[in-house]
């Protein structure tokens, strides 16, 4: 579960500082499907930099399962992203030199994770997104739609609490976008992982079980959406 | 995981890791180069020094000869007929002496104070002689044209036919103390032939003689040689070194002080002029060279060092450019490429900030990304050592095979340190001034006042030694810039690295 209290993050843009968030309060329970919308600009990526661990707010706390990822050492963080999160971005953000199979595995590399068992757990993690076929291939010689597949494989392939998503959808055309919603979906049913999905679909985030709006560097609406619920 | 990215990734960045590793390859190349010719080098000056010096001796003693003692010896007619003053016409003229010349003579006692001296391992007394035949007759000559015997300067006026009547012949001569054979002027040499002096040879007419002076004069072992009138048999033949400065002849310390004679006259009986001197340890040859300059005021000192600093010619405009320009073009090389192969890694680390903050958002630890770009980086720079070396033995082929012979001169010194030093038969000739007249006649060691000249081919060896040095070079040369690169990559934050646009 997460629990943001007061979170703020301010950047020095020159002589200015920008505040990026300002003091957003949100609690996110496990298993809970949270569509994030918002205008560009206004701090939806900052927010899941924040539920991910990747940045530090300047003031304010961010817990999950109870403890408060602004005040943990950075190896600490480390080991939660490794463990415990999820990443899935718009531009997929796939070594380019490494294979499907291998760009997957590559998310099991700071568990420890033995060589055998890793290439095991990718290939069904490919398989589960439908790309055991395409294991071998290098991302250049994948559509974007299959690229967003294998980032979803390696999000999905350590078994995280928690799925961040940022835009997932966003360099897709409109076949490929639905296919990647309803695979999203499929997969949250049957893992019951946390989603946080960032999105500029609207088509996208009414599937969410909530949609927060980021307006401003503050979380301005919270509405519930679909009602729709984890498998489990 | 580790070996396929990095494979991987070096495969994709094949023409920059190409580029970085040649970088690498062509300072190392350079510095294997620099390195053998330097030893090249420094082997052609041991070369040099061994044969002015002789293997293991550390010190050499020499004198200075008396002031005017380097005049001219004469040639006196004892025992010849003829007029007191004048010997007949077709008297027959034999004369066989073997003398020191250019160098000054040592008490024998000197050799057993130094042997005394701390530190001293070992001492041996040697004598540099001359032997010098004239045979033929006297002709008849028209008194008004000469200056007739006893005359003047050794002038080649006049005489007429008088000096085409004489053959003169001279060889050198070295007075081998035996007891201590690892030291002195045979030291260096290799038996060919027969053997070397052993101790029943102290006081026997028996010789050893240098290969070359052996072929010229159609000498073998069992053959005989004449010294001041005394018959010497060869039992070995010896080859010295190639540019190493020899004598002809080596005969028993004993025999040579027995038979030879001062440039004054005197006798030799007990006298050497030459002193070979062993350090107990390299590190003590100064402290011996100060202690044995205390002990003999008069003596001229000197170690191969000194001696190497009197080395000029070709070889010293050699050593000194393997050892300022090629020593500082290969540094100057080395840093280039490092920071070339700095730079570039950097830059490459540059383009792949994107990928290293997925990797991060993964949870891969900042240790393990700059583990990768390092081991990417040592890859590059093993390579580029591999290719390196094998420029470094192209080039230290090439060296050996394009230098040009070089040559080293040590001189003009008195008392000189190369008591081999060559010998040549000057002076004013047989002019009609006449025999025991002023400055003619005289056989005058070329090493007192010439220099001694040696040459010697520069072959640049690849040791084992700068091979390993090479390659950790080329390591370092990964590591450097690897840690730059990994320095950068451990730096990045991953928010922001997932913010750059590419």
């Amino acid at each position: 579960m997460y629990k943001l209290s007061g979170v703020t993050k301010e950047y020095q843009k020159g002589s200015r500082v920008v505040a990026a968030l300002r003091g957003v309060d949100l609690v996110i329970e496990d298993g809970e499907w949270l569509a994030v919308q918002g205008r560009t600009g206004h701090g939806k990526t900052t927010l899941l930099q924040m539920l991910g661990g990747l940045d530090r707010p300047t003031s304010g706390t961010v817990e999950f399962d109870g403890q408060d990822l602004a005040a943990m050492r950075e190896s600490q963080l480390t080991g939660v992203r490794a463990a415990s999160i999820g990443f899935i971005f718009q531009t997929f953000n796939l070594v380019p030199t490494l294979s499907a199979a291998e760009n997957v595995e590559a998310a099991l590399v700071p568990l420890h994770v033995a060589a055998g068992s890793r290439r095991a757990r990718a290939a069904a993690a490919l398989e589960s997104v439908g790309l055991a076929d395409r294991a071998r291939h290098v991302p250049s010689e994948l559509s974007g739609g299959q690229q967003q597949r294998v980032a979803i494989a390696r999000a999905l392939v350590k078994e995280p609490k928690v799925l961040l998503a940022d835009e997932p959808t966003g360099n897709l055309d409109e076949d490929t976008r639905d296919e990647i919603i309803g695979l999203l979906e499929r997969l949250w049913r049957e893992h019951g992982h946390t989603l946080v999905l960032v999105t500029h679909d609207s088509a996208l985030a009414r599937r969410a079980q909530r949609v927060a709006v980021m307006k401003n560097g503050q979380l301005a609406i919270s509405r519930a959406a679909g009602g729709r619920t984890a498998a489990t | 995981m580790f070996f396929t990215y990095l494979r991987r990734e070096l495969r994709r960045r094949m023409r920059q890791a190409a580029f970085i590793a040649m970088g690498l390859a062509v300072g190392i190349g350079l510095v294997i180069t620099v390195t053998a010719a330097s030893a090249g080098v420094r082997n052609a000056q041991g070369t040099v020094l061994h044969s002015l010096y002789g293997v293991g001796t550390d010190v050499t003693v020499t004198k200075k000869p008396a002031a005017g003692s380097g005049g001219p010896g004469s040639f006196g007619f004892r025992g010849q007929t003829g007029t007191s003053t004048r010997p007949a016409a077709g008297t027959t003229i034999d004369i066989d002496n073997l003398r020191g010349a250019g160098l000054g003579t040592l008490a024998s006692s000197s050799v057993t104070s130094i042997s005394r001296v701390h530190d001293v391992a070992a001492a041996a007394g040697g004598l540099t002689l001359t032997d010098t035949k004239i045979t033929g007759k006297i002709p008849a000559f028209n008194s008004s044209s000469g200056g007739g015997f006893g005359g003047g300067g050794g002038g080649s006026s006049g005489g007429g036919s008088f000096r085409g009547s004489f053959t003169p012949t001279s060889f050198s001569v070295n007075g081998v103390d035996i007891a201590t054979g690892e030291l002195g002027p045979l030291s260096s040499g290799k038996i060919t032939s027969g053997r070397t002096f052993d101790s029943s040879d102290v006081s026997a007419n028996v010789a050893v003689v240098d290969s070359n002076y052996a072929t010229s004069n159609k000498l073998k072992t069992g053959s005989t040689v004449t010294i001041a009138k005394t018959s010497f048999k060869v039992v070995g033949i010896v080859s010295e070194p190639a540019g190493d400065s020899t004598s002809d002849v080596y005969i028993p310390l004993a025999r040579a002080q027995a038979l030879g004679t001062s440039s004054t006259g005197g006798t030799l009986k007990n006298d050497v002029n030459s002193i070979y001197v062993a350090a107990a340890s390299a590190s003590d040859i100064g402290s011996v060279q100060k202690a044995i300059s205390g002990l003999l005021p008069g003596a001229t000192v000197t170690t191969s060092a000194s001696l190497a600093s009197q080395v000029t010619g070709s070889l010293a405009s050699a050593s000194s450019l393997a050892n300022n320009l090629g020593k500082w073009l290969a540094i100057a090389v080395l840093i280039a490429a490092f920071a070339l192969a700095a730079l570039l890694t950097m830059s490459a680390v540059s383009r792949r900030v994107r990928e290293f903050g997925t990797l991060k958002a993964l949870g891969w630890p900042s240790r393990r990304i700059v583990g990768q770009v390092m081991g990417e980086s040592i890859v590059v720079g093993i390579i580029g050592g591999a290719v390196g070396v094998a420029l470094g033995f192209g080039g230290a082929a090439l060296v050996s095979k394009l230098a040009p012979s070089l040559t080293a001169q040590v001189g003009p010194t008195t008392g000189s340190a190369s008591p081999g030093g060559a010998r040549t038969f000057g002076g004013g000739g047989f002019g009609g001034g006449g025999f025991g007249g002023g400055a003619g006649n005289s056989f005058r060691n070329a090493a007192a006042d010439a220099g001694h000249a040696v040459a010697v081919h520069l072959t640049a060896p690849v040791t084992l030694t700068a091979i390993l040095a090479a390659v950790l070079l080329a390591v370092a040369g990964g590591l450097v810039a690897g840690s730059f690169g990994g320095w950068r990559a451990a730096r990045l934050r991953p928010a922001a690295a997932l913010a750059k646009v590419e």
